[in-house]
């Protein structure tokens, strides 16, 4: 997000012409203070604070700072010039993603958050499904790529709208850019909304897009110990896939078992399905999953 | 790099209780962050230079304070150290620990002009 208004970033395409095209997003950075301020720390106390720079001593060091007389000391400095803020670094992007809870709802939406490495099969795995959800759920999608409209292009071929977000050097997509691309895909109600994060098996972890689940797509070329290597993702999804199950036969090493296994212990209430957006294997289940995952959804809204 | 994400974050966060508290100027930034979150602090570190730069925290320290891991493993039904998110209680080597500290990103507070 943007640190002067608060917008993202990213470029939202809603078609290729509209990509070249467009404006990027130019904020002027005037600086209208002068930058002969001094640095010098006039405070005298200045080590007696935790120095934290050698991260292999940061365990020892706990340093309480809510002991002054107004739940504030730092010592050597008047708690006048003290701001408590108690908020979570997450805090605006959760904010976001609670509007965008909301305008799902409103819509009957029923959102999964695609997260996986790169080249592990989900627009490949999201063009079988579109086909397959043909006449059952309208579709709409949002791909989040760095750069190019590519996968956006591979969707609208394979029959639902799309909207590609280019996040430029951005290694997620933020709750913000989905809510400014949702209002521009403005779905027909009741849509299944297939948001494709940008690839990659960290970053993602951390940010509530709105969606109901996240769904992890792990192909069996990627090693059965991803899920340990990386377990804030296996942590964070409700379902995983394991895709290009139709190059098992070609892999001595893989092991599905012990694959899942290594899920489980991350996530033991991770659902599991195993796909091959090559042959189509496994397409129905997911495709049932999602029918029934949507309908308790908007039965609990209904409740609620 | 999501930690450029969350230097955004820590610097809006920032400003805001900066305009709110009428200060002129951001000196010094504490944030809690958990030796178990997806957070590098050195990346962050890295990050907030260049993010605070042109704003009223252009030129404050950002100070980290590292949050040990901690758990309730419940087969041994007591407090333990835990040095991964999802590892193993380090004294029964089960897996049934659940995290109790350890996954804090929180801007804790300010020191300003």
């Amino acid at each position: 997000m943007c640190s002067v208004c608060g917008c993202g970033q990213a470029e939202i395409v809603a078609d290729k012409d509209k990509r070249e095209g467009g404006a990027p997003h130019v904020h002027a950075h005037d600086h209208a203070h002068d930058h002969d301020h001094d640095h010098d720390h006039v405070h005298a106390h200045d080590h007696d604070h935790p120095h934290d720079h050698d991260r292999h001593h940061r365990d020892d060091r706990t340093v309480d700072y809510g002991a002054g007389v107004a739940g504030v000391h730092v010592p050597g400095v008047s708690e006048e010039r003290i701001v408590r803020i108690e908020r979570d670094i997450l805090s605006k992007n959760d904010a976001y993603a609670r509007d965008n809870r909301r305008a799902f709802a409103a819509n009957q939406a029923f959102a999964l958050n695609f997260v996986s490495s790169p080249g592990s099969g989900k627009t490949s795995l999201l063009a079988h499904v579109i086909a397959a959800l043909k006449g059952k759920m309208p579709v709409a999608v949002i791909e989040g790529d760095q750069q190019t409209s590519n996968d956006a292009e591979r969707i609208r071929a394979a029959g639902a709208p799309a909207i590609q977000i280019n996040t430029g050097k951005g290694c997620h997509l933020d709750a913000h850019m989905v809510g400014h691309a949702f209002a521009e895909l403005d779905p027909p109600p009741g849509a299944a909304l297939f948001i494709e994060n940008v690839g990659n098996l960290v970053c993602p972890a951390a940010f509530d897009l709105g969606e109901a689940h996240k769904v992890v797509v792990l192909s069996v070329t990627e090693g059965e110990d991803k899920p340990l290597k990386y377990p804030d993702m296996f942590a964070a999804a409700d379902l995983l896939l394991l895709n290009k199950a139709d190059l098992l036969p070609h892999l001595d090493d893989f092991n599905v078992g012990r694959c899942l296994a290594n899920a489980l212990r991350v996530n033991p209430r991770l659902q599991t399905l195993i796909v091959s957006a090559k042959t189509g294997e496994g397409v129905d289940a997911f495709v049932a999953w999602i029918e029934a995952s949507a309908a308790r959804r908007a039965a609990d809204l209904a409740r609620a | 790099m999501h930690e450029l994400s969350l230097t955004e974050s820590i610097v809006e966060i920032a400003l805001e209780e900066a305009r709110r508290n009428d200060a002129r100027r951001v000196r010094r930034i504490f944030v809690d962050v958990g030796a178990l979150s997806h957070v590098e602090p050195e990346a962050l570190e890295f990050c907030f230079a260049a993010v605070a730069a042109g704003t009223a925290a252009e030129g404050a320290e950002l100070k980290i304070e590292r949050v040990a891991g901690a758990g309730w493993c419940l087969d041994c039904d007591k407090k333990v150290a835990l040095s991964d998110r999802y590892g193993p209680c380090p004294e029964c080597g089960g897996y049934r620990v659940r995290m109790t500290a350890g996954d804090e990103l929180k801007v804790r507070l300010m020191e300003v002009d």
